[in-house]
């Protein structure tokens, strides 16, 4: 009777996908879900780790002008970053989708390359193209006669070097997925476009735009989300400075909490990001589930 | 084979006992193994030091039949600290780690006190560097011992011969070859120092030296601001910010500034180091780390380096210092074990092998052992770090001190002297504004 039992419930669809999944939910819960909740408590502790003082390290956050200068940098440099990823990913997946197919493998393989190397190593490479005193780009500057730039010395100009890397490591992914969402836009919906008179423009602004809007709204939350956590790229290029003004989310956390020997207030700067990233997600995903149901 | 545990009565019993000659021993040997130590020592830069450091924690195992684990942890990307902050998370891990400067005093609740390890050293080898003491004692207890392999201080490293040509400065007659400084030494102030760097400026070889936000840069500012009377928070804690003393050190800033590259704010540690080997710069402040890399890579502008003492200020003269400790967790199964092995590291033989090993990079915190014959023997040019350890005529100085640690460690990371001078110098803000935002800072480090 008993054995009959867990025979039947063997045999339940549902059981055997739970028990599938049950090592990738447990790896889960002890790589994500319990960190989460130590830095949540973490947060909640005074200087010292002694006692419970609730949302205390919070409210001191917002008495810090540098800590809202570090919520204006980190938004300056997610929202920028995946702007211009977004952008030059669309313009040249579309470049790429135009190349035949015999030579497009070449293409996107080559491409993918910025995203492919561990994004250390590349930063280390940008770091001596920006270095202080031997910059490669100041070295060719001074050759056609132009000044020498500050890249990591001057705020904007470090402000603008590690957006820039950040878009240069983060734009093939953008295209990689826009370019398989171009190849999923049915090729009867161009020639329609056609039959109607429309151009270039018009057939991506009424074709193949709405066919990717889903694609590029998961796409842009799922950079935004990384690109909101960086830590690497700014950490090589600038460590936050000149005087703090690169600093982003993560790396002002590491400084408070791993280099300040502030654990609890650094576990409050990084859980800040967490409201920021899922108000966006709450939006994007939204708009996501209206147009499926529309669809649908 | 029996085993039995390294107790505190074993340790206590043969110490009482023991002669000053046992203090590197100090229990007595049986034949019973003692258990095992794991140790987590900083990751030296120069090669082969860290061989000779293994050795010596091997002959002691051997010896005291304990088997000895060392791991060398580097501090690239802060891999130390982060090991640090782990370890007082976990409450396990190494039993003897190296702390870079403020973190003992950090989780000095969590490390165990080694007065019985420091006094007797104390009264076997003398005083122990100011800045040292101010970062192993918490609540008047050593709760670490000054580590050898690491500790350094950041003094001038010029080139000779730029110096005398474009600046009218004879080095060498202020700090002669493995000699004591001169009378003419007294004239070496940071005045002198800025008018050189003008000069030289001019001649094209502007000295350098950082504004970033890296270890060297706050250090030897750090020595500055106290070479001036400039100490932004007391011992007590209470900030002085809007003090003379403060504005007079931002004004000369100012003046240092304008005779330097412009780039000097984004500088790392290698940046100075790149800017002497180069032979672009006439002067930098660092270990001879720097110097050692000429000698490979530029063997010419090497030949020229000749370290000496920092200028002096109003209040003295100060060498940026930077050390590591090494100290005992709490949560260690083998108290005894550990305090005998940092007992026997810190013998007057075994340092001296150990700053051997360095090439002199090393500095000890034993006043007392900055004669050992290796500074004398580097060069060329001769003498060329001879004058890097302080002796007498300057003080080694921990930036940020002496403020309580739990502040002194946030300046010391959130690099606010050095953030002070970038913001009245290259942010062009009026000194007001600079010494608000600063007070506003410090205020904000008092948290508990």
């Amino acid at each position: 009777m008993r054995r009959g039992g867990l025979r039947r419930l063997a045999r339940r669809k549902s059981t055997v996908a739970f028990l599938l999944t049950l090592p990738l939910i447990v790896l889960i819960a002890a790589l994500v879900i319990y960190p989460a909740f130590y830095s949540i408590y973490l947060s909640m502790l005074n200087k010292t780790l002694e006692r419970l003082v609730g949302l205390d390290n919070f409210r001191f956050l917002f008495t810090r002008d540098t800590f809202w200068m570090v919520v204006k940098q980190s938004c300056i440099f997610a929202i920028t970053a995946v702007l211009f990823k977004a952008l030059i990913g669309f313009c040249v997946a579309h470049f790429v989708h135009n190349v035949p197919a015999k030579g497009q493998r070449k293409w996107r393989g080559m491409l993918l390359i910025p995203w492919v190397i561990p994004p250390a190593m590349s930063t280390l490479g940008w770091f001596w193209l920006f270095d202080p005193s031997y910059s490669a780009f100041n070295w060719l500057f001074v050759r056609i006669g132009l000044p020498a730039v500050t890249w990591l010395g001057d705020p904007l100009w470090a402000r603008f070097s590690v957006i820039l890397v950040n878009v240069w490591y983060g734009a093939p992914f953008f295209l990689i997925m826009y370019l398989a969402a171009l190849k999923s836009v049915p090729e009867q919906l161009y020639e329609a476009a056609a039959i109607d008179g429309a151009n270039w423009w018009q057939k991506i602004w009424y074709v193949t735009l709405p066919m990717m809007r889903n694609i590029i709204a998961i796409t842009v939350l799922f950079s935004l989300i990384v690109t909101f956590a960086n830590f690497d790229i700014v950490r090589i290029l600038t460590a936050g400075g000149p005087i703090d003004q690169t600093h982003v989310f993560a790396t002002w956390a590491f400084l408070q909490g791993i280099e300040g020997g502030d654990l609890a207030l650094g576990a409050s700067v990084s859980l800040f990001m967490f409201p920021i990233l899922a108000v966006a997600a709450i939006f994007i995903l939204r708009d996501i589930n209206r147009r499926g149901n529309e669809a649908s | 084979m029996s085993r039995r545990p390294f107790t505190r009565r074993r340790f206590l019993g043969t110490t009482a006992a023991a002669s000053a000659a046992t203090i590197g021993f100090p229990y007595i040997r049986t034949s019973h193994a003692a258990g095992s130590l794991a140790l987590g020592f900083w990751d030296h830069w120069v090669p082969g030091a860290n061989d000779t450091l293994t050795k010596l924690c091997q002959d002691w195992g051997k010896k005291e039949k304990v088997d000895v684990k060392i791991d060398y942890i580097t501090s690239q990307g802060n891999k130390n600290m982060l090991t640090i902050t782990a370890e007082s998370q976990a409450r396990s891990g190494h039993d003897i780690l190296a702390h870079p400067a403020w973190y003992a005093l950090t989780y000095a609740r969590q490390l165990e006190p080694l007065d019985d390890v420091m006094n007797p050293l104390i009264k076997q080898y003398g005083k122990v560097a100011t800045a040292a003491e101010f970062l192993c004692k918490s609540g008047g207890k050593w709760i670490a011992v000054p580590a050898v392999t690491g500790t350094q201080v950041k003094p001038p490293c010029a080139r000779l011969d730029l110096f005398k040509q474009h600046a009218g400065i004879d080095i060498l007659s202020m700090y002669p070859v493995n000699k004591a400084p001169t009378k003419e030494a007294d004239n070496w102030t940071w005045e002198t120092m800025v008018v050189a760097a003008e000069k030289l400026k001019k001649a094209g070889s502007p000295i350098g030296l950082g504004i970033g936000q890296t270890t060297d840069s706050i250090d030897w500012v750090g020595a500055m601001f106290h070479s001036f009377g400039a100490d932004l928070v007391d011992a007590k804690g209470h900030a002085n910010v809007k003090t003379d003393a403060v504005k007079q050190v931002l004004d000369y800033s100012k003046r240092l500034v304008a005779a330097m590259p412009p780039d000097v704010f984004a500088w790392d540690d290698a940046s100075n180091n790149k800017y002497l080997i180069s032979g672009q710069g006439s002067m930098i402040m660092n270990p001879p780390s720097a110097y050692a890399v000429a000698k490979r890579d530029n063997p010419k502008v090497a030949a020229q380096c000749y370290t000496f003492e920092m200028p002096k200020g109003v209040k003295g003269r100060y060498a940026p210092f930077l050390p590591f400790l090494w100290a005992l967790w709490g949560f260690s199964k083998n108290k005894s074990a550990g305090k005998s092995l940092l007992a026997h590291l810190l013998q007057r033989e075994n340092v001296e092998k150990l700053v051997n090993a360095s090439i002199g990079y090393d500095i000890p915190s034993f006043e007392s052992m900055r004669d050992f014959k290796v500074w004398q023997q580097v060069e060329p040019p001769q003498g060329a770090v001879y004058h890097y350890p302080p002796r007498g005529t300057e003080e080694a100085w921990m930036a940020c001190a002496p403020a309580p640690a739990s502040i002194a460690q946030q300046m010391y990371t959130q690099s606010i002297m050095t953030k002070m001078i970038a913001k009245y110098t290259q942010g062009g803000e009026p000194m007001d504004k600079v010494l608000g935002w600063a007070a506003s800072e410090l205020e904000g480090y008092q948290r508990s």
